[in-house]
């Protein structure tokens, strides 16, 4: 073509002028020009230009990162489009969707996919934290893209729990009442705290404006902003860690390739099949709505949206100030702190660091699949700690002392693992950071399939059908 | 250009900065109440949070519980004749609790707090009892501030109004 160095002769055709003007270079056919076309674009160069081949690996990242983003992408999509048909009042809110639902082209689609993205976005950022998590993908020079990492996931659920509300109606009115209600524990602050966000005593309209105007301004802009900033720090912190397998005593040297096409190619159509696969679910699976919201009715049983029924489980057998403040806020801070005190470099992009700790991973999560379960019946059936404690504040006979009888074996475990086996810092960060999720998933599963009326304990299939 | 010494005076230009910090903080600060007084709740007019008149002393027979909607309470009538207007809003995580007339007492359908008659704790995990509203009456016509919730930990004799 231009190789001879004689210019090319102009375009004679108005189209040919067209396609000069709008897409200047055409797509490159080099590496060389593919590497340009990264650094000098402005999306693709939150990319580096050349990429080790082992990090595309798909087995090491899952891609649930991408899809993070991809999730993220829809929403904004789908939520811009429903602003349309969306009025944040009482009543209106709900007679809207109703609307949408029956009278609004596509209406229902674009709600559901709305909905089913916001849920699956909570789930892949979860996983996405755990392969970080067991990668020890978050040590130096990590430590900060995992705080922006953690900072996101709060955000996410924040914007699940605003939007949760709109719809107004019953599950959204007494979800919202519930988690709010956790809010005037907080030691001090808690009524004032809790009026704040409610914007009044009790939920209302003042709080479906709060929800709606953070859910579609303030929690929206920032996530975008944390992940724009998230993704060039994965660039700036030297790329992905590198995959090494158990056996692999070196990190092992990979040969670099081109971003376009092995990583943008790899992108593109892991994007595609997850929006055609969730196109084609919400199609299928309506969005629950309920009853419109009355405030004299709890409905029975009352749940919370289905990310915090851990945490309501946990506040049927604790004091709310143990179940809704003290234990998650250890929890944030473990989370915070890790990458400052489990630092070592040499099992970074290994599963489970190694052999030994893939085994004592197995061991905590059977240990608490085995546990939670227990503890929950017999807290349920035997353990009456305010009845054998009367007169004692409920903080303590209902908090802080069964808090301190579950923690014990936690402890003396830990400690057997430092006696009888050595076990290091990250040994023992895996052993108890495996221990304590997997209790949380149970305690998850427990209060979204076993808990009915009167949240007492249920099979799943004795359920009565939520809404009828 | 000179070496800062550890412990040199102040310069003019350390002095200037350190007057921007002030100030700087003090605007961020000043934002930051705006924002926080201007969120604060809106009034919330109407019958909620009023004084709202009940009804007659001898509407409610003794032993007897009557939910009053639009005042968010319970009217309940001891056997000893006495009243108490309790808010219908648990003390667990806020659900409103139903009076079950068959079991004789309030069950909570959002964690199975359970509480008797005059609103005392018989089931956790409420930590405390229900909470109450000021009650009064005048000529037999029983009226109830609900402007303010009144915490408590227990029920006790004082908390009963009589006619
Ligand atoms: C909205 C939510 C999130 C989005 C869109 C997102 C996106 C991404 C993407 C695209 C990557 C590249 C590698 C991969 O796909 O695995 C990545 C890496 C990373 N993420 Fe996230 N992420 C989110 C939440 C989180 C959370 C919850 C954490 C942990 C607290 C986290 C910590 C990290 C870290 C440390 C890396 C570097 C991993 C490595 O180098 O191996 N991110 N993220
Ligand atoms: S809100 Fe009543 S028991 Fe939890």
């Amino acid at each position: 073509m231009t190789e001879e160095g004689n210019p090319a002769p102009a375009p004679r055709s108005m189209f040919d002028r067209m396609r000069e003007r709008l897409v200047p270079d055409g797509l490159p056919e080099d590496d060389r020009g593919r590497i340009r076309m990264v650094v000098n674009s402005l999306v693709l160069h939150l990319h580096p230009a050349k990429v080790p081949e082992r990090t595309l690996r798909w087995t090491y990242s899952w891609g649930l990162g991408g899809l993070s983003a991809v999730l993220m992408m829809l929403l904004g999509v789908t939520g811009i489009i429903l602003l349309n048909n969306y009025t944040p009042a009482v009543p209106q809110a709900y007679l809207d969707i109703l609307e949408l639902r029956s009278n609004v082209w596509f209406g229902e689609l674009i709600r559901n996919l709305h909905h089913w993205s916001a849920n699956l976005l909570i789930i892949v950022a979860v996983l996405h934290l755990v392969r970080v998590f067991l990668t020890g993908a978050y040590r130096p020079p990590r430590e900060l893209n995992w705080l922006i990492g953690a900072g996101m996931l709060v955000l996410v659920l924040a914007a699940n729990f605003t939007g949760y509300l709109l719809p107004w109606d019953q599950l959204a009115f007494w979800a919202i009442t519930v988690g709010t209600s956790i809010l005037s524990y907080v030691p001090l602050a808690g009524e004032w705290l809790s009026r704040l966000a409610l914007g009044g005593p009790e939920v209302g309209g003042n709080t479906l404006l709060n929800f709606y105007s953070m859910h579609i301004s303030f929690i929206p802009l920032l996530i975008f902003a944390l992940m724009s900033y998230h993704f060039w720090r994965v660039r700036k912190d030297g790329g992905l860690t590198m995959p090494r397998g158990l056996d692999e005593a070196e990190p092992p040297i990979s040969e670099r390739v081109t971003t376009i096409p092995h990583l943008v190619r790899k992108e593109l159509v892991f994007a595609l099949a997850w929006i055609a696969a969730l196109l084609v679910f919400a199609m299928l699976v309506p969005a629950p709505l309920e009853d419109i919201a009355n405030p004299d009715v709890s409905p029975n049983p009352a749940k919370a949206p289905w990310y915090f029924l851990g945490l309501q489980e946990l506040l049927l057998h604790f004091h709310p100030l143990v179940a809704g403040i003290i234990l998650p806020g250890l929890a944030a801070l473990a989370v915070f702190m890790l990458p400052f005190f489990d630092t070592n470099p040499a099992s970074v992009g290994v599963y489970f660091r190694s052999r030994r700790g893939r085994s004592l991973t197995f061991l905590s999560a059977g240990l608490a699949l085995v546990l939670t379960p227990l503890w929950v019946l017999l807290d349920e059936y035997l353990l009456n700690w305010s009845a054998w404690l009367p007169g004692w504040p409920a903080l303590l006979s209902n908090g802080l002392i069964p808090l301190a009888v579950l923690l014990l074996p936690l402890f003396l475990l830990d400690e057997w693992l430092v006696r009888s086996f050595k076990a290091d810092t990250e040994e023992r960060v895996l052993f108890i950071a495996g221990f304590v999720f997997t209790a949380f998933l149970i305690l998850t599963a427990v209060g979204i399939f076993f808990r009915g009326p009167g949240m007492g304990l249920y099979w799943p299939w004795e359920l009565p059908v939520a809404g009828h | 250009m000179t070496e800062s010494l550890p412990d040199r005076k102040p310069s003019r230009r350390d002095f200037l900065k350190l007057i921007w910090a002030v100030f700087g903080g003090a605007a961020a600060v000043e934002a930051a109440g705006i924002f926080i007084a201007y969120l604060q709740p809106r009034l919330a007019e109407g019958e909620f949070g009023s004084r709202i008149t009940v009804g007659m002393v001898d509407d409610f027979p003794a032993g007897s519980v009557t939910h009053i909607p639009n005042g968010r309470l319970y009217l309940v009538r001891l056997p000893d004749g006495g009243f108490l207007a309790i808010y219908h809003r648990c003390t667990h995580l806020g659900c409103t609790v139903p009076w079950d007339q068959a079991l004789g007492k309030f069950v909570c359908p959002c964690h199975n707090s359970q509480f008797d008659m005059p609103g005392n704790v018989e089931n956790p995990p409420a930590p405390r009892a229900l909470d109450l509203f000021q009650l009064t009456i005048e000529n037999n016509e029983i009226k109830v501030d609900t402007g303010t919730v009144l915490q408590r930990q227990a029920f006790d004799e004082t908390q009963v109004v009589y006619a």
